[in-house]
């Protein structure tokens, strides 16, 4: 391991904290409350995201706990099922899908074209409200006395046959969803229209690519999840009869409805978690990322094939056996986008001069467990496989490993690697590395047995199970214990940080991205004066040139 | 398999005796297996591929042994060369699933079917010879079985791990699964899909037995009525016969015979006349009139459980001549069932539940 700690880097010993910048620029709660500034509804975004990221790993816990023994003996089946739809619920439309781009994104996407804010800031401010709204129903659904749909809606159990708060549940998610095209509608504009001079498309950072394929992703895929969830209020309520087969309705076409949207949604949550990786891996290597075209348009083709597999979640659903063949073929390609990434971060690594901070050691996680859930994905996308692992724990683990080993490293990679920048104090590294390393054991403890049991047949979604799955779900709770304490690390000594943590300066990684060339936090208005970008990303010699001048502090 | 089979065997052994893989059980398990051990090969291998480029850059290239990066643009051939190889890995992948696909999706023409009809929150199991089963399937070995399946409320999953097969039951139509058991024992029946309150309660017994112990078991467990008997019961207290009686003048379609043929309809398409169809037919008949028939007959919709449709089905699948139809029409007035089958079945008792 690397004894080169950020202590020993350039700026870091005489840094001092800018007396203006925009967290002091206004005071009191309305300040923030009716900002338009994209670095402060990201602050309020990582707050609110955080507050539900933990409400949502409560019921993980809970479900960890129940699955301890084979019978449903801690709650009741009905509870279970409450539990694992509001996890479900919870951590995919109001923590995964907004968690990098509504925070990150928002934060750095302008600073990082050179911008002073989104194009629309207002609308910026309403999404986050959307959000909020979005939450607030979800807790309401919740305290009136949950939902058991599961987070999938499947009709016509959910539009008939269950009285609980549905349609609550699902306005929640209504709502939720015009947040994220509202963010995702804001990136595209920003990106195509407020670019700094000299910053091309080819000069961008690979963050801005990816948030820019996630963003077409919002854009196009959310309404369609808005007008399924409509009709199953709508049949719901007043029995429409448009999945209801009875009325001559197609059962099916909820799945077709909920999967158009819900398989670019899992592309909406890992795009900008790649664009992290991409950042991090080059910071750390110092190298300018391998193949950055080739990256780049990676993203763009995840996106575009992304929007054509989404059958391959109803393989076993009667779907006639042709349409089948063409959407596994469809899905075997869209995992070659991801293998590609995966290579380029290996090879960035050649040959650069590299360290091990935190958010490098995420960022190695990052690799292998989406690797692991990559290559698992292919398991699910050949059809004759499909049959035996769908439905199951396989899915289960499958998805883990994307979601939670793919994104959720991502964002804490990208927190760790941006703390400096969005507070202007850095995080205690040693305790940080213990949480990294402690969260990829936790994870793999966690996650790894339901692999197998997936494979033995253990179906998901069952509130009690044959004994004989027991032993592989106690391993499992086990590592969900270990990474719950590595979860829990960073809200406490990030928090500490806020007070105590050492000052950053503009720089403290080195890094090239225009954000790193800006006092750390920044100012309200970004740039004194407009950047021009003249020279390619990652252009490590400019900045060394550049440091060798100056040491940009203002305020 | 590309795996010497010697090697093959000694794995699949020794997987077997290890607790963390089901019971191989039927005809399509070994091939399942095969190629979810290829997948772990190809996962293994690409673990091991990223792992080892990790771990070598990263120790090779650390700050104290690089101190300077050299900027490297990148590689056409490289990207060629990941682009190509998991193309080719996962294209290999593709076809492999496809094949075992059609294989587990296709049935063999000489499958005897048995039908299912899942409902919150139980199984329910309906031999030909008129058997019964909840939550437990009973399965000669050796023997192709194909089940037709729907469900009465929500979407289930008929699953049977030790089988690797699985289908989606769902509400309105049928949908098929076949397997063919190979070891006898007794196996789990899960239902996969999330259906409400007692979803993990919605499991059941798959019994696979000898071709004797199957007889002796079908024998033992008979209800006295075939489907096919009580479906023709129903055909007449229904009134299905009225117009389905096969004489020249009658107002509806002649149906013995009509199963597995080619139909035309009043607008001119031609349907293959299957399960589906012929239950279709029974709930929507304004959409299925056949050519040269008035759209007057009723729908039967709400007025006829899965059950009695699938009893219908059976019994319109095995009408060969209308001989018994018009006996029943001459009795039916006096609103007496059908008149006793003297051959078929396993019994000629008459009691039905
Ligand atoms: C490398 C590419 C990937 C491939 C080939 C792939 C393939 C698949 C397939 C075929 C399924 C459906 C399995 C079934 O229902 O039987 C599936 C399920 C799923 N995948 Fe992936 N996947 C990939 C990456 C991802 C990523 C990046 C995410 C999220 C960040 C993700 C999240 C999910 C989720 C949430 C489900 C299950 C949804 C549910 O049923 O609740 N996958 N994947
Ligand atoms: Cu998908």
């Amino acid at each position: 391991m690397s004894a080169t700690s950020i202590v020993s880097l350039p700026d870091q010993s005489t840094a001092t904290m800018p007396k203006r910048h925009y967290i002091n620029n206004e005071h009191g709660l309305l300040s923030w409350l009716l900002t338009a500034d994209h670095k402060r509804i990201a602050i309020l975004y990582l707050i609110s995201i955080t507050f539900f990221f933990f409400i949502g790993g409560a019921f993980a816990g809970l479900i960890r706990l129940e699955l301890l023994t084979p019978q449903s003996d801690l709650v009741a089946a009905d509870t279970y099922n409450k539990f694992f739809t509001m996890h479900g619920i919870v951590m995919i439309f109001l923590f995964l899908v907004p968690s990098v781009p509504a925070t990150l994104g928002n934060f750095l996407i302008p600073i990082m074209l050179g911008a002073k804010d989104l194009a629309f800031p207002k609308i910026n401010l309403l999404s986050w409200y959307l959000y909020m709204i979005g939450g607030t129903l979800t807790l309401a659904a919740l305290v009136l006395g949950g939902v058991d749909t599961g987070w999938t809606f499947t009709t016509p159990l959910s539009t008939h046959y269950l009285n609980t708060h549905v349609v609550t549940a699902a306005t929640a998610i209504f709502v939720a969803g015009f947040s994220s095209i509202f963010t995702g509608l804001n990136f595209i504009v920003t990106i195509h229209r407020m670019r700094a001079p000299g910053m091309t498309w080819f000069r961008m950072p690979l963050f801005v690519w990816s948030h820019y394929a996630a963003s077409l992703l919002m854009v196009l895929g959310t309404p369609v999840l808005a007008i399924a969830i409509v009709l199953v209020a709508l049949e719901r309520l007043i029995g429409i009869g448009v999945f209801d087969p009875t009325k001559g309705g197609d059962p099916l076409l909820f799945q077709h409805l909920f999967w158009f949207y819900s398989h670019p949604a899992v592309y909406i949550m890992i795009l900008p978690g790649m664009g992290v990786i991409s950042e991090v891996i080059s910071t750390f290597s110092r190298k300018r990322v391998f193949g950055y075209s080739a990256v780049a348009f990676s993203s763009v083709a995840i996106a575009l094939f992304g929007f054509f597999v989404w059958e391959h979640h109803m393989f076993i659903m009667g779907v006639s056996n042709y349409s089948a063949l063409v959407f596994s073929l469809l899905t075997m390609l869209v995992a070659v986008p991801s293998a590609i990434k995966v290579f380029n971060w290996a090879f960035t690594l050649q040959k650069g001069s590299i360290t091990f901070e935190t958010p490098m050691l995420y960022a190695f996680a990052f690799i292998g467990l989406f690797t692991i859930g990559g290559l698992t994905g292919v398991f699910l996308g050949a059809l004759g496989m499909d049959i035996h692992l769908t439905e199951t724990y396989f899915i289960v683990a499958h998805f883990h490993y994307v979601m939670v080993g793919g994104m959720l490293m991502a964002f804490l990679a990208g927190i760790h690697f941006w703390w400096p920048k969005m507070t202007g104090r850095m995080y205690p590294e040693s305790l940080s590395k213990l949480s990294a390393v402690t969260s990829f054991i936790g994870f793999n403890l966690t996650f790894m047995p339901q692999f197998i049991l997936g494979y033995l047949g253990m179906p998901r979604r069952y509130a009690s199970y044959p004994a004989e799955f027991q032993v592989l779900n106690v391993l499992s709770t086990a590592g969900a214990t270990v990474l719950g304490v590595g979860f829990m690390l960073p809200l406490l000594y990030l928090g500490w940080s806020l007070k105590y943590g050492a000052i950053a300066g503009a720089n403290p990684w080195q890094a090239t991205g225009l954000e790193w060339q800006i006092q750390s936090p920044p100012l309200t208005e970004n740039f004194i004066e407009t950047p021009i970008m003249d020279h390619e990303a990652y252009d490590y010699e400019w900045l060394e040139n550049k440091t060798k001048h100056e040491v940009t502090t203002v305020g | 398999m590309g795996i010497s089979p010697v090697l093959w065997q000694f794995l699949t052994k020794w997987m077997h005796g290890s607790a963390l893989f089901p019971a191989e059980a039927s005809t399509i398990s070994p091939w399942v297996d095969a190629l979810y051990f290829s997948l772990l090969l190809m996962t293994i291998f690409g673990l091991v591929v990223v792992g080892v480029l990790l771990t070598v850059f990263a120790i090779r290239y650390r700050r104290e042994k690089s101190p300077v990066a050299t900027q490297i643009e990148g590689s056409t051939l490289l990207e060629a060369t990941w682009t190509i190889i998991p193309l080719a890995v996962f294209l290999l992948m593709f076809v492999w699933g496809a094949l075992l696909y059609f294989r587990i999706y296709n049935p063999p023409t000489n499958a005897m079917n048995i039908y299912v009809v899942g409902k919150q929150w139980m199984w329910k199991a309906e031999h030909p010879g008129g058997q019964h089963e909840i939550n437990a399937l009973h399965v000669p070995t050796g023997q192709p079985v194909q089940l037709t399946m729907i469900s009465q409320d929500v979407f289930h999953s008929f699953s049977i791990p030790a089988f690797r097969v699985k289908r989606e039951v769902i509400p309105g139509r049928y949908t098929t699964v076949w397997f063919n058991a190979t070891t006898p024992g007794t196996y789990h029946l899960f239902c996969t899909q999330y259906c409400g309150t007692q979803h993990s309660g919605m499991i059941g017994e798959i019994t696979v037995l000898t071709p004797e112990d199957y007889k002796k078991w079908l024998h033992e467990s008979t209800s006295g009525m075939s489907l096919a008997q009580n479906g023709e019961r129903l055909f007449a207290s229904m009134g299905c016969n009225q117009c389905h009686s096969g004489n020249a003048a009658a107002r509806g379609p002649n149906l013995a015979g009509v199963y597995g043929s080619k139909l035309t309809l009043n607008d001119g398409s031609k349907v293959l006349v299957n399960d589906a169809y012929l239950r279709d037919a029974i709930l929507n008949p304004s959409q299925h009139v056949t050519a040269g028939f008035s759209p007057i007959m009723p729908t039967y919709q709400g007025q006829i459980s899965e059950d009695g449709l699938i009893d219908l089905v059976e019994y319109i699948k095995g009408l060969q001549t209308n001989y018994r139809v018009q006996q029943t029409l001459v009795t039916a007035s006096s609103d007496e069932a059908a008149p006793p089958t003297p051959a078929a079945g396993t019994t000629t008792e008459m009691v039905k539940p």
